[in-house]
């Protein structure tokens, strides 16, 4: 851990989403920020299927509450799970922050979406490849067209990964018994 | 499209034998081809495709001296007139290239394909023909043989190489001196059983075109089912060992031969010998190292797991995570191939000569499997949450990267590694079924 934590930093981030054209396997590379790596994921909701996609944070919920570490190989701060309506149409928003570069990890994460049915979310989704499950390129190409860059991005405590977050709370935790002890 | 989810028998009378045999090769040649029009191509190729060996007959027929595997570039296919519609359905990364690829493989630098030897960087070879022999000198028969057969069809040679074994001829290995070819997936339906530590058979989908794979699902074939049905991509690489630069870099950083072994073991995750950390964590145990039964019996979760033994940034921890990784079914490739370049005693001075490995991986899908473990595994710098660091031997290096060795009560951090490799060649290969080579000599895929 090199210190940067400690002074707040933020990131303008060009148009394009990167500052040069890195190719990923498949596609542009986006940077690492102060807010680490992450997407924002934004599409339209089939119609009538908006509760259909509501019904599933439930479902998430439960899984995690289930399988607490089920996640764990993505290496997530955040993720957060948006509807809208704009001009009648409801729209999703899936967002993620992570501390991994998503095009490296992508079938992991399919994968993993696949066995938490996570992935079924996305079925109701306009234009989500049907073939999903044995296209992995069509899935993968699904999520590159609709994401949208970041444009900036700001951390309080920059480029800190979660295993280093959770590290310092699991000291502080053990010092602070540790002095219990001491009393 | 298929979407059956039971596994189908391999169809052993049309798979090349070179991802499901292991030959008793002594020796090798590599030629890469170009055709200059498709009619001597095919004219070429249906003389040759009667001496690749099926995957039955290599494995009925052992008394054999010489053993020939045909592969085809993505231009090469056109060359020997494929027509553009079934070409387009070939996934991106192969139709691109290697050389195309480079950046999304971390072959940068010393490592970029401008560097490249024996035309690999261009659009020229559209053929390898890899032949595995018994000896030297029956490859030599084969070479010249070939030599006349090529004359004859009017087909250019771009470039070739030829590979030895080096000594001691007792154990497979490479320059370096580390054992080799102790871990490969076993494929299922061959009946092979893992040995203890290995990984459960893997689906032959994962390695074969149209069989069920680690999905669940037989994925749809990339185009006409007679051309790409039983085939596999290959995935080609040569990679010059700077030998002389190794040992130096082993003395600089061990004062007895001990500790110099030390360091070569920790870089690899296993002693020369083959025997792995994990297990031999202080000293080298040579018979551990060829004991088939125990030389891959350990995890790192358990036995390991802050890497101890075996650093996390190792060769061959990054190249299989074991149980430490996730999804590894679906990133396993069969590796083949063999040494290049005169053997260098110990102790003698780097003559300069190029030496070193070249090698082929062969999976069914290059941009999951291959790509993925050189853009991951080998050069993500963040791999596993290391700081800064590459596969030590693979990886491209500019003597920016580190290489920590966790030890208690402080770790030690070998900084500034050099390249002790560096890539002077690569290419995207299909490697057909025997019916397809038949199909593609027939020019059955012609319009109209």
């Amino acid at each position: 851990m090199s210190g940067e934590w400690k002074s707040p930093a933020a990131m303008a981030i060009p148009k394009e989403g990167y500052f040069e054209l890195k190719q990923g396997r498949y596609g542009p590379l986006y940077p690492r920020s102060p807010a680490n790596h992450g997407f924002t994921i934004i599409a339209p909701v089939k119609p009538g299927h908006e509760e259909k996609v509501r019904a599933y944070g439930k479902t998430i919920e439960d899984a995690i509450k289930g399988t607490p570490d089920a996640l764990a190989v993505l290496q997530l701060h955040y993720l957060r799970w948006v509807l809208f309506e704009l001009g009648g149409v409801t729209y999703f928003m899936y967002q993620g922050i992570f501390d991994t570069d998503f095009d490296k990890y992508t079938e992991d994460a399919v994968a993993l979406f696949n066995s938490l049915g996570v992935t079924t979310v996305f079925e109701n989704l306009v234009g989500f490849p049907e073939d999903w499950k044995t296209n992995a390129p069509a899935f993968i190409d699904f999520v590159r067209k609709h994401q949208r860059p970041s444009f900036l991005e700001y951390a309080e405590y920059p480029y800190a990964t979660a295993k280093e977050v959770k590290s310092a709370l699991a000291l502080k935790d053990a010092f602070g018994k540790m002095l219990d002890e001491m009393q | 499209m298929t979407t059956a989810t039971d596994a189908k028998p391999l169809e052993l009378d049309d798979l090349q034998h070179f991802l499901l045999t292991r030959t008793p090769a002594m020796a090798a040649r590599y030629e890469f081809l170009r055709f200059p029009d498709a009619a001597r191509g095919r004219a070429w190729l249906s003389v040759l495709l009667e001496k690749v060996g099926s995957a039955h007959a290599v494995g009925d027929q052992a008394l054999d001296a010489r053993w020939v595997t045909l592969a085809f570039t993505w231009n090469g296919l056109r060359a020997l007139g494929v027509p553009e519609a079934a070409l387009a359905h070939f996934p991106a990364e192969f139709r691109q290239g290697m050389a195309a690829r480079a950046e999304v493989l971390g072959l940068t630098g010393h490592n970029a394909p401008e560097h490249w030897k024996g035309g690999l960087a261009g659009d020229d070879v559209h053929a390898i023909v890899i032949l595995f022999a018994r000896d030297a000198a029956e490859r030599d028969r084969c070479k010249a043989e070939h030599a006349t057969h090529v004359a004859a069809q009017g087909i250019e040679v771009v470039s070739d190489l030829d590979l030895e074994a080096i000594p001691p001829f007792d154990h497979a290995h490479e320059h370096f001196g580390y054992r080799d070819r102790i871990s490969q997936p076993v494929i299922a339906g061959t009946g092979v059983v893992p040995t203890p530590g290995s990984d459960a058979p893997i689906q032959a989908g994962e390695f074969f075109l149209g069989y069920l794979d680690e999905s669940g699902q037989v994925p749809p074939l990339p185009g006409p089912e007679a051309l790409t049905r039983n085939g596999s991509y290959l995935a080609y690489l040569r990679m010059e060992e700077h030998v002389g630069r190794f040992r130096e870099f082993l003395a600089a950083h061990g004062k007895t031969p001990e500790e110099q072994e030390l360091v070569a073991a920790k870089l690899m995750g296993r002693w020369r010998s083959g025997a792995p950390l994990t297990l031999a964590p202080t000293q080298d145990d040579p018979a551990l190292g060829k004991d088939k039964e125990r030389n891959n019996a350990f995890d790192y979760g358990t036995m390991d797991p802050h890497g101890y033994g075996c650093p996390v940034g190792s060769h061959i921890r990054r190249m299989n995570p074991r149980d430490t990784g996730e999804n590894l079914t679906r990133r396993r490739m069969v590796r083949r191939g063999g040494t290049y370049g005169p053997h260098l005693p110990e102790g003698q001075p780097d003559d300069g000569t190029e030496r070193g490995l070249a090698a082929f991986v062969g999976c069914a899908s290059l941009v999951r499997q291959f790509e993925f473990a050189m853009n991951v595994w080998v050069n993500d710098p963040r791999f596993s949450e290391l700081e800064n660091e590459r596969d030590p031997f693979v990886g491209t290096h500019d003597g920016t990267f580190d290489f920590v060795i966790p030890k208690r009560p402080i770790r030690r951090k070998l900084t500034g590694l050099p390249a002790f490799t560096t890539i002077r060649g690569g290419a995207y290969f299909f490697l057909p079924g025997l019916g397809a080579l038949r199909a593609l000599a027939a020019n059955a895929f012609a319009q109209g």
